[in-house]
């Protein structure tokens, strides 16, 4: 399959291009920018005049719910909604039921996900066995069954020793350690920021001292034992500039911050609307403004969609009875947009954010538009608004904070390894 | 964004929160409940008000006060009465809070009064129900108890009628009640200009000044000159974790004795939502005293849920 996309606007934040030009693939690959090879005969051509052509996004948190949660999301749901809206490239939380701890899983579940030719799927493994915090995977078994790093997904590792000793045994084999930082006894039984909101609606609080002291430890046994460390999903201001401060002392750090994080706050509970029940939850004003400009800073590495597909009852419930989380594959680019415009920042920073810097965290060489790469590609219309229809998702959880908002920026073709896997009707 | 609690034209169509509702909406629930005081005292203690509709008290929470009260409210305005304990029924055999409503509402209920122990609930009822039906929250959580603070705030009004005049003091554990952030909001939607809380740290929310109301922690300072002193119930569970050290010491500090109550104004009334823990967070001879209106909140308690449950029937969809 030949495949010609003319006349786009290429924008390729790893190699610092962005022009209007031509893109060729052949055998599944990128065979050339701007000129056309010899003896180049397209099987198919993409007008892409008006359209943006970026490396296909890379998201590093997606639930996809196989195995064992097939009720809330199954992989062809969640896949197809992951190319739907530009996503190439995942990477999924270990968090399933069984939990991936075991190599006989992962290979299973990358298996299914191959048989599909939707998107590249890369499982983070369990650093510890059932997610226990206990005993350690066998890391280097999972990784050759194809795991990219090694996660808690949202439990703690309560026994600060097996934290090191896991963070240890990481950075024996150079594996990246995936920590979201929360200190479960602060957390335990929180619904919401420990703030206004949660004074007035009489919500159970977490306070910021449950990310920030998990955080001081971790980055404290990261120098300690040189593990390389990605921190997943921060949710306050302070833990921002923890970071940065960390970066600025060398520490080899990555970190990521949700979509939802970047665009809500505490104040959009309102009166107790489930779909805002996040973990971690929404903070304060402050907090929020500190997550966008640490990622435009540099400081935040990328952005996730943090998505977690729910069934409908999940959420039909009194606020702190719901099931935390938002679905999101399809909402990553948009709302990346969104926050780039707010910011005044160029579209190529935006687009750095989810892909090649995911990618880089990830240790994958997806996110990119070398001649030679893989031709995971996406094509949006940067000027398209479209409403967010919760119905008209195509994941199967519809739980979403968005629901109703008119953003810009809409899919109009996802490539995955040169072949067209999503295109708009 | 639109109040879940009124109809379009600005009624009262749920009572969920004293929070957000416009003054002019409490006023006429406090003066329509200062109509019905007279009721009680009665040879036929009935209006006919809510004649023909069904009022239904679903209690996820255990709870026998707050529901005879309500009981009493809807038979005193002649409605028939059905009453649910569904912690003891459905919802062990795993039936859903919307499956519980929607057969209460196949059965031509017109009212609901429901209680539940998670906050919110009474919100999420109310944006689930059948248009017709009226939800009336007895408590969610640590959220709100509206009939609760504004029986208070109504006892308050019948004692100190100038509201705009007033330094009410609240005691106690504000971190685990839906009464005082029920109160809080009613006194300082009225227009009273001092609302304070006392409490340890361990028993006050982050950012409850965000609320409106200055905060003490050390009891004589804060029932200085106070008009009103509203004593919070404090549970026992609370003395088994890390909150407090133990019930003596929270008597010692925080507990109303008549020393302490000689810093507040001469005039003072003291009040609590009940039940009572004595020597705990009350002395007997204060619970008892002279200033105390105890009693007369729970007299007061029937006639605002009867103007609650009055005033939501006259204002259908």
């Amino acid at each position: 399959m030949k495949i010609h996309i003319k006349q786009g606007r290429v924008i390729d934040p790893k190699h610092n291009i962005d022009m209007v030009t031509d893109l060729y693939i052949a055998a599944g690959k990128i065979a050339a920018i701007g000129e056309a090879p010899d003896t180049f005969n397209a099987n198919q051509v993409i007008d892409a005049r008006g359209l943006v052509v970026c490396p296909g996004l890379v998201d590093v948190s997606a639930r996809l719910r196989e195995p064992g949660n097939e009720y809330k999301a199954t992989l062809e749901s969640e896949m197809l909604a992951a190319v739907a809206g530009g996503i190439t490239s995942l990477a999924c939380p270990p968090d399933t039921d069984p939990v991936l701890d075991e190599p006989g899983l992962v290979e299973m579940l990358k298996h299914r996900a191959k048989q599909l030719h939707l998107s590249h799927v890369y499982p983070l493994g369990a650093l510890t066995r059932q997610l226990a915090g206990k005993q350690l995977t066998e890391m280097s078994e999972l990784t050759e069954a194809g795991c990219v790093g090694f996660a808690q997904a949202d439990k703690a590792i309560i026994d600060t020793q097996v934290l090191w000793r896991a963070m240890q045994y990481a950075a024996t084999f150079g594996y990246t350690v995936w920590l979201r930082p929360e200190e479960p006894f602060l957390a335990a039984g929180g619904v919401a920021h420990d703030g206004e909101i949660s004074a007035r609606l009489g919500l159970k609080g977490i306070p910021v001292a449950a990310e920030t002291l998990a955080l001081s430890t971790i980055l404290h046994i990261a120098r300690e034992t040189g593990a390389k460390v990605h921190l997943c999903r921060l949710s306050s201001a302070e833990a921002v500039d923890m970071v940065r401060e960390a970066k600025q002392k060398g520490l080899q750090i990555s970190c990521d911050v949700s979509i939802n994080h970047l665009h809500l706050t505490e104040h959009d509970i309102a009166y107790f609307d489930s779909n805002c029940h996040l973990r971690p939850p929404l903070r304060s004003q402050r907090d929020r403004d500190g997550l966008r400009q640490g990622l435009a800073d540099g400081t935040i590495d990328l952005a996730c969609s943090d998505h977690t597909p729910m069934d409908d009852d999940a959420k039909l419930t009194p606020f702190g009875e719901s099931e935390a989380g938002a679905t999101g594959l399809e909402l990553l680019l948009p709302l990346i947009l969104k926050w780039a415009a707010e910011m005044k920042l160029p579209l190529s920073t935006a687009l750095e954010r989810i892909t090649s810097a995911p990618a880089k965290s990830l240790g994958i060489s997806h996110g990119q538009l070398a001649v030679g790469a893989v031709a995971d590609i996406c094509i949006f219309d940067p000027e398209q608004y479209w409403k967010v229809e919760a119905s008209n998702l195509l994941s199967q959880g519809k739980n979403t904070p968005f629901d109703g908002l008119e953003l810009a920026g809409k899919v109009r073709y996802s490539l995955v390894s040169g072949q067209i896997a999503y295109s708009a009707s | 964004m639109h109040n879940p609690q009124l109809t379009k034209d600005g009624k009262l169509k749920h009572l969920l929160s004293t929070e957000g509702l416009p003054r002019a909406i409490l006023n006429q629930i406090l003066d329509t409940a200062e109509s019905f005081v007279g009721v009680a005292e009665r040879e036929v203690k009935k209006v006919p008000l809510l004649r023909g509709k069904t009022v239904c008290n679903i209690f996820f929470e255990n709870s026998t006060r707050t529901r005879t009260t309500f009981e009493i409210a809807a038979k005193r305005l002649s409605a028939d009465v059905i009453n649910l304990n569904v912690s003891t029924s459905s919802q062990s055999k795993g039936e859903t809070i919307l499956d519980t409503v929607d057969n209460l509402t196949a059965m031509h209920a017109d009212m609901f009064v429901v209680r539940h122990a998670e906050s919110g609930a009474a919100h999420f009822i109310a944006r689930h129900v059948a248009p017709h039906i009226h939800v009336i929250n007895a408590g969610d959580g640590r959220h709100a108890h509206p009939t609760q603070g504004l029986l208070d705030v109504f006892t308050i009004r019948r004692y100190k009628p100038d509201m705009h005049n007033l330094r009410v003091a609240l005691v106690g554990d504000v971190l685990h009640s839906r009464v005082a952030r029920s109160e809080i909001h009613a006194l300082t939607t009225l227009g009273v200009p001092e609302v304070r809380v006392i409490a340890p740290k361990t028993l006050l929310p982050k950012d409850v000044d965000k609320l409106g109301v200055q905060v003490y922690h050390d009891m004589n300072a804060g029932l200085k000159d106070v008009d009103v002193v509203m004593m919070l119930r404090l549970q026992n569970e609370r003395m088994t974790g890390a909150l407090l050290p133990s019930a003596q010491e929270y008597f010692k500090c925080y507990g109303l004795t008549p020393e302490k109550l000689a810093l507040a104004r001469p005039d003072a009334i003291v009040m609590h939502p009940g039940p009572m823990n004595r020597g705990v967070e009350i002395d007997s001879a204060v619970a008892d005293g002279k200033q105390s209106v105890i009693l007369p909140q729970v007299t007061y308690g029937i006639a605002v849920r009867m103007a609650v449950m009055s005033i939501l029937a006259g204002n259908p969809e």
